[in-house]
């Protein structure tokens, strides 16, 4: 199982702000990641945009990186506090 | 030192604190957020961190600043959760032995925090919740740093 989070705005486009879930055998790096979560969650493209950062276990990526079962993946969108 | 808190804090008493613990130092600059009223519109300000990438952010903000100016110390404070207009939502003092370090230290950490510290904000109106994102002019201002070579 993989944990996920949604910060921001993405909270309100999946409806949760973390879930657990079965990564499927074909998903292995954060793009298939994107592509899966955002047609599961009818997202409308909101977890394909290019200024919505991953982090893999507390770490920005670059996509695709390798992702699996066990891991913390974080869905950022842009940034800023103040 | 660097507090991410979901429990209000008290600016003066954290200025004076740190100018008690910098004793000695030539200049102290300090800057205060305030949750803005917007004429009343605005009821809640909601913010988010993702600790400890938050933490580290900010710390590593810190460590350039003191690479890149003459520092004494420095004291960063961050409200999380949901707090009410006129409430501080954050705080950098910084020390050091002249002004202009200090000065120009807590303006490159204000920089930092508005537009690559790792938090989300909500402001909550009478028109509805709506998630902010830096405007255009808070990547500007972050943007002189590096045009100053570094």
């Amino acid at each position: 199982m993989a944990r996920l989070l949604y910060f921001g705005r993405l909270s309100d486009v999946t409806g949760h702000a973390e879930e657990t879930r079965d990564l499927p055998s074909d998903v292995a790096d954060t793009a298939a990641l994107r592509r899966w979560l955002d047609a599961d969650h009818a997202a409308d493209g909101a977890l394909l945009e290019a200024s919505v950062r991953l982090a893999v276990n507390s770490e920005i990526v670059m996509d695709p990186a390798p992702v699996s079962n066990g891991d913390e993946i974080a869905f950022m969108p842009p940034v800023g506090g103040g | 030192m660097i507090d991410i808190t979901e429990t209000p804090f008290d600016h003066a008493e954290a200025l004076a604190e740190f100018t008690r613990r910098v004793g000695g130092a030539g200049a102290v600059v300090s800057f205060t957020g305030l949750v803005r009223g917007e004429d009343g519109v605005v009821s809640t300000l909601h913010l988010q961190a993702y600790s400890p990438m938050t933490e580290r952010g900010i710390e590593a903000a810190v460590k350039t600043a003191k690479a890149r100016w003459p520092l004494i110390d420095a004291h960063v404070i961050h409200r999380i959760g949901d707090m009410a207009p006129g409430e501080p939502i954050v705080f950098v003092a910084i020390a050091s032995a002249h002004r202009r370090a200090a000065f120009e230290a807590a303006d490159y950490l204000m920089d930092y925090l508005k537009t690559d510290a790792v938090f989300w904000k909500k402001e909550v109106s009478s028109a509805g919740a709506a998630w902010i994102e830096p405007r255009a002019e808070d990547y500007q201002d972050r943007a002189r740093w590096d045009a100053q070579g570094g």
